[in-house]
């Protein structure tokens, strides 16, 4: 079983994220969790949701406090929220940011697992001409934690989108850009 | 063959909805189940059912709506959580009485005050005693699948009793999860048509629903009443079993999870029960000998058939997600260890207060329930009975 955790604001979409995490890991034929922590819910506040994604039924229904992954959808986070808190060694934390390599390290507090950037806010604006930063990081923990293949994601998106988006076609096509730029360009530090 | 999907708790309750296509369903919409009426309010809009909607002004106004529907003859359906259960209180005892089988979907919330929408069972123990059969759901799958059986038992000649599915508000209703859904035609038939035996749009039979009862009759009406509930236990085991040749999935009035052998044992409901599961397969793994006995069915309560799967137990825990401030328990444990006790069993047991206004009950916790229980074991001695984990409090 893998556990991812998010660390996103109110109003960037990191709830939608997990959803559509759940989605295309159910698409591949994986029992999936995916549910956000609700609390007083404020456009800007940290917020936070998880994902279970196994090849076998998934019983257990708590917050989840030692993921493999960690997803920080805002990288002004790192210094407001304990992010890599419980987070496995084994694993791994993928963040948005433009900042440099060295930079984010020192705030990570020695973690030692392996961190990954991307820049969504780069990605987003380049594609959808607004800053949408969760389809961008979806692609990037999809990469990371492996949980599917890139073709898998950029099919099952492609079908979703379409499905959701029929009478909006400059929706479907930024966004698939944004997911196929965001597989690209997601690196390790 | 079922069909595969991913649904949130209130989703599954909401198709389970649409697929008994009701005649009425009367809610008012309040945190965490408003998705519930929400999703219906659609699937009437969009013709998915032929359902009168009654989108009424507050929730004493939905489970009145219901009454009259189902004096009417009429099926009928509503949803909702904690206060709104609450403002119902006049109308779900006259409900009961009645011997009207509304069905309902409680989404688990804590009662105010202080003011919180997430999930305890405060609500539905608050309604343990108005006369309604009361059903628990683990997860996605068992809310879908009570609320598919729920109107088989309800309306049963020998029972004619409301009837509430429960499930943990947020945990599970908003929680995304795997889920095997049934085809729409073999829902229909499994639910059947409703034919009321008696009902006030009968003009062949004139009658008036809901009189005055003094004392010359009242008492034999709640006896009544009572009796209903004993024969609710036949029913849904015969319903379950029904249930079962369509679906494969196995239902009774609890689940006994690697009870076979176990010697420390929690009971509790709802989704505690999941993540108990994942913990006893843990200890398992490491030779301890754990088990999990899972309420379904609280109302009517199967206090001897508890009692005698906790027998061989050398130790238990039951976990209440709500107070009763008697400073003596929760309502699962007094239920509980009332029946040990009329039935000869001498188990020592220990009762949890836990989760409640949502605090998250972790694999953590639950773990720790455990090693209190094989203490017990090793000490023969129980202490304080009445518990609590998960709280801040002054040692």
């Amino acid at each position: 079983m893998i556990e991812i955790r998010w660390h996103g604001r109110g109003g960037q979409g990191a709830k939608t994220a997990s959803l559509l995490l759940a989605d295309a890991a159910f698409n591949t034929g994986k029992y999936i969790q995916g549910f956000p922590e609700y609390g007083p819910e404020r456009m800007g506040a940290p917020i936070t949701a998880y994902n279970r994604i196994s090849e076998t039924p998934i019983t257990i229904h708590s917050n989840i406090y030692e993921p493999d992954y960690v997803v920080v959808v805002d990288d002004t986070l790192l210094d407001a929220v304990d992010v890599t808190s419980g987070l496995k060694e084994t694993g791994a934390i993928v963040i948005n940011s433009s900042k440099e390599p060295e930079e984010i390290k020192q705030k990570l507090k020695g973690y030692k697992g392996e961190i990954y950037l991307v820049d969504a806010r780069k990605i987003s604006l380049e594609t959808l001409g607004k800053y949408f930063p969760n389809t961008p990081m979806l692609a990037a923990i999809a990469k990371v934690s492996k949980v599917m293949t890139d073709e898998e994601l950029i099919n099952d998106m492609e079908g979703s989108l379409k499905h959701k988006f029929a009478k909006k076609p400059e929706v479907i096509e930024g966004n698939m850009n944004a997911l196929k730029m965001a597989l690209n360009e997601v690196k390790k530090i | 063959m079922s069909i595969r999907e991913r649904l949130s708790g209130n989703e599954a309750a909401a198709i389970a909805m649409k697929q008994i296509n009701p005649d009425v369903v009367a809610a008012f919409p309040i945190t965490p189940s408003t998705e519930i009426p929400q999703y219906f309010s659609t699937f009437v809009s969009n013709g998915a059912v032929d359902t009168e909607f009654v989108a009424v002004e507050s929730e004493h106004s939905a489970m009145s709506a219901c009454i009259g529907a189902e004096a009417a003859g009429a099926r009928a359906m509503t949803a909702t959580s904690a206060n709104g259960l609450s403002l119902m209180w006049e109308m779900i005892y006259i409900a009961s009485s009645m011997r009207l089988p509304i069905v309902m979907s409680l989404v688990n919330r804590a009662v105010s005050g202080p003011l919180n929408i997430h999930n305890d069972h405060s609500d539905a123990y608050g309604a343990r005693d108005a006369g309604w059969i009361m059903l628990f759901s683990e997860n996605n799958q068992e809310a879908y699948d009570n609320l598919i059986m729920a109107h088989r038992i309800a309306e049963h000649k020998d029972v004619q009793l409301p009837l509430m599915v429960c499930q943990d508000g947020f945990i599970t209703s908003h929680s995304i999860e795997n889920i095997e859904l049934i085809e729409d035609e073999k829902v229909k038939e499994f639910v059947g048509k409703y034919e009321p035996e008696h009902y006030l749009l009968n003009d062949k039979e004139p009658m008036a629903m809901g009189p005055l009862d003094v004392q010359p009759y009242l008492f034999e009406h709640k006896y009544q009443q009572a009796n209903a509930m004993k024969n609710a236990k036949n029913v849904i085991l015969e319903v379950s079993k029904d249930f079962e040749k369509m679906t494969g999935r196995k239902y009774s009035f609890f689940e006994e999870y690697k009870m076979e052998d176990a010697e420390i044992v929690v009971v509790c409901m709802n989704s505690t029960a999941g993540t108990t599961k994942f913990v006893v397969d843990t200890l398992r793994e490491n030779g301890i000998k754990a088990g999990l006995l899972k309420i379904r069915m609280y109302r009517p309560f199967p206090a001897e058939e508890i009692a005698k799967a906790l027998s061989k137990a050398k130790a238990v825990a039951i976990l209440d997600k709500a107070d009763s401030v008697s400073g003596a328990g929760g309502a699962l444990f007094t239920d509980v260890t009332s029946g040990m006790y009329i039935n000869g069993i001498k188990v020592p047991a220990v009762n949890y207060i836990y989760g409640i206004g949502g605090r998250d009950t972790t694999s953590y916790d639950i773990e720790g329930v455990y090693k209190d229980l094989q203490e017990i074991v090793k000490t023969g001695k129980t202490e304080n009975p009445y518990r609590y984990f998960g709280v801040r409090r002054e040692k």
